[in-house]
């Protein structure tokens, strides 16, 4: 199981989540931006320190006593924008990953894979959107994970990349078993990926999305619910 | 013309010395400066900045005053031996360390806090440990910061006169370096060689100037 509680607050945005889903498969983080996605991931990985827990099967890395430094977490993290190590080139940033992960030999397939064998040698500043994030994510494959935590890994790639890299996302976590928490806002991503989708708003997880429809409307303006209204009696949607 | 030689050798033993020296003292406080957030970073950074501002004749005069046999400083070198670092090469290094100090920190600070957080993150996740990510993140990252310093340092160095006349001297081939050798010979009237002199820091001058700019589009070229 995946088991976390995080609660605190950075930068006047106040989290303050629970939940436990099993170690398997892709676990969705379906929220509209602001609310707290990043921030939880983030958590999760011990970038950012909040209170609580987080127990990932065996391994318990935050609770109330103890914090485990993020290098000392098998966890691996693929980042919204490039995150490349620029100084280094592609071989170099994935070697950078192995060297310190005991050089697992699993490697050479993922290589394949991700379709990265043409793209060893060059410098990271030449590659396109898609290929700086196939990289990435095969860097972090290559530190041999518990879990991979994705922050919204597609959002700055066109359709035709997205397209190309979400197939290979969803083969690796049916093959390897690898777990995945996927933070997203694209409902085709989500629809795509997700065994199952946890629901972030204002920093809570809401268990009942149905219910909480209402305040989703907080924030926005008279005009723009009216808005929402009158497209919903449009489509012939009828409130009792 | 032995004296001229004995000048050009103490100044290039200096500038590398102070070079090498304030390269590994401005690496971790530079380091401190570009993550840490409080007051008493706002006040080492004034403390840096100093001497720029001061004239080196009052840098100088405090630093011969703290080197000078009857300092408490000086106190502490006394089972060694040691009296007095005023005239000596020692002295001048030190010298030369305090005076160019800014021109060490500043660059690697700016260059540390341009990475941002990002790659250290990067790094963390990657199971590199701080200290692991510091060498094979942080300082390669920094590289044209830590170039920079050098060579603004050794430049600087080179440029030096007011502190290291107060607490250097002139002795010659021991604390006298070019700059003042020149002075002296504009005294002495011996023109000519003055002008071979001051030509040569000239050139020096333009050399390391250039450089700093070629050096600067080479990198920016590479990250683009």
């Amino acid at each position: 199981m995946i088991d976390v509680a995080l609660r605190g607050s950075t930068g006047g945005f106040t989290l303050d989540a629970a939940f436990s889903v099993p170690a398997q498969g892709v676990t969705a983080i379906w929220g509209p931006s602001g609310s707290g996605k990043t921030t939880l991931l983030r958590a999760i990985a011990g970038l950012t320190r909040l209170e609580g827990h987080v127990r990932i099967g065996d391994d318990i890395w935050q609770d109330g006593k103890r914090f485990t430094p993020v290098h000392k977490r098998r966890v691996g993290y693929v980042f919204q924008e490039a995150s490349l190590l620029p100084h280094l080139s592609v071989r170099g940033n994935l070697d950078f990953a192995r060297r310190r992960n005991g050089g697992l030999d699993v490697n050479d397939t993922l290589i394949d894979r991700l379709k990265l064998r043409p793209l060893l040698g060059r410098s990271v500043g030449r590659l396109s959107g898609g290929e700086r994030q196939r990289v990435a994510l095969a860097r972090t494959l290559m530190s041999a994970p518990e879990i991979l935590l994705m922050d919204e890994p597609l959002s700055s790639l066109d359709g035709e990349a997205k397209a190309e890299i979400v197939p290979m996302i969803a083969s690796l976590s049916r093959d390897t078993g690898l777990a995945i928490l996927y933070v997203s806002h694209d409902a085709y991503e989500v629809e795509r990926l997700a065994d199952r989708t946890l629901r972030l708003s204002k920093g809570r997880i809401i268990d009942t999305p149905e219910a909480d429809f209402p305040a989703q409307l907080e924030g926005l303006s008279e005009a723009q619910i009216r808005a929402l209204a009158e497209a919903a009696l449009k489509a012939g949607i009828k409130v009792s | 013309m032995t004296d001229i030689a004995g000048a050009i050798r103490v100044t290039l033993c200096l500038a590398a010395v102070t070079t090498l020296c304030l390269l590994v003292i401005a690496t971790p406080v530079g380091w401190w400066l570009s993550r840490s957030r409080n007051l008493l970073k706002d006040i080492v950074t004034a403390v840096v900045a100093l001497p720029i501002i001061l004239p080196p004749t009052v840098l100088g005069f405090y630093l011969l005053v703290a080197m000078g046999p009857k300092s408490p400083l000086m106190d502490l070198l006394h089972p060694f031996g040691i009296r007095t670092l005023n005239f000596s090469f020692a002295g001048l290094v030190i010298g030369s360390i305090v005076y160019s100090l800014p021109f060490a920190v500043q660059p690697i600070r700016n260059a540390f806090e341009s990475l941002g957080q990002r790659p250290l993150d990067v790094a963390a996740t990657l199971r590199a440990s701080p200290f692991d990510a510091f060498f094979t993140v942080a300082l390669p990252m920094a590289r044209k910061g830590f170039l920079t310093a050098a060579l603004l340092v050794f430049a600087h160095t080179v440029g030096e006169f007011g502190v290291v006349l107060m607490i250097g001297g002139a002795i010659p081939g021991k604390t006298e370096v070019v700059s003042i050798r020149i002075w002296q010979m504009v005294e002495q009237l011996d023109w000519p060689n003055a002008h071979r002199l001051a030509g040569g820091l000239l050139i020096f001058a333009f050399g390391v100037l250039l450089s700093l700019l070629l050096i600067d589009r080479r990198w920016s070229a590479k990250h683009d």
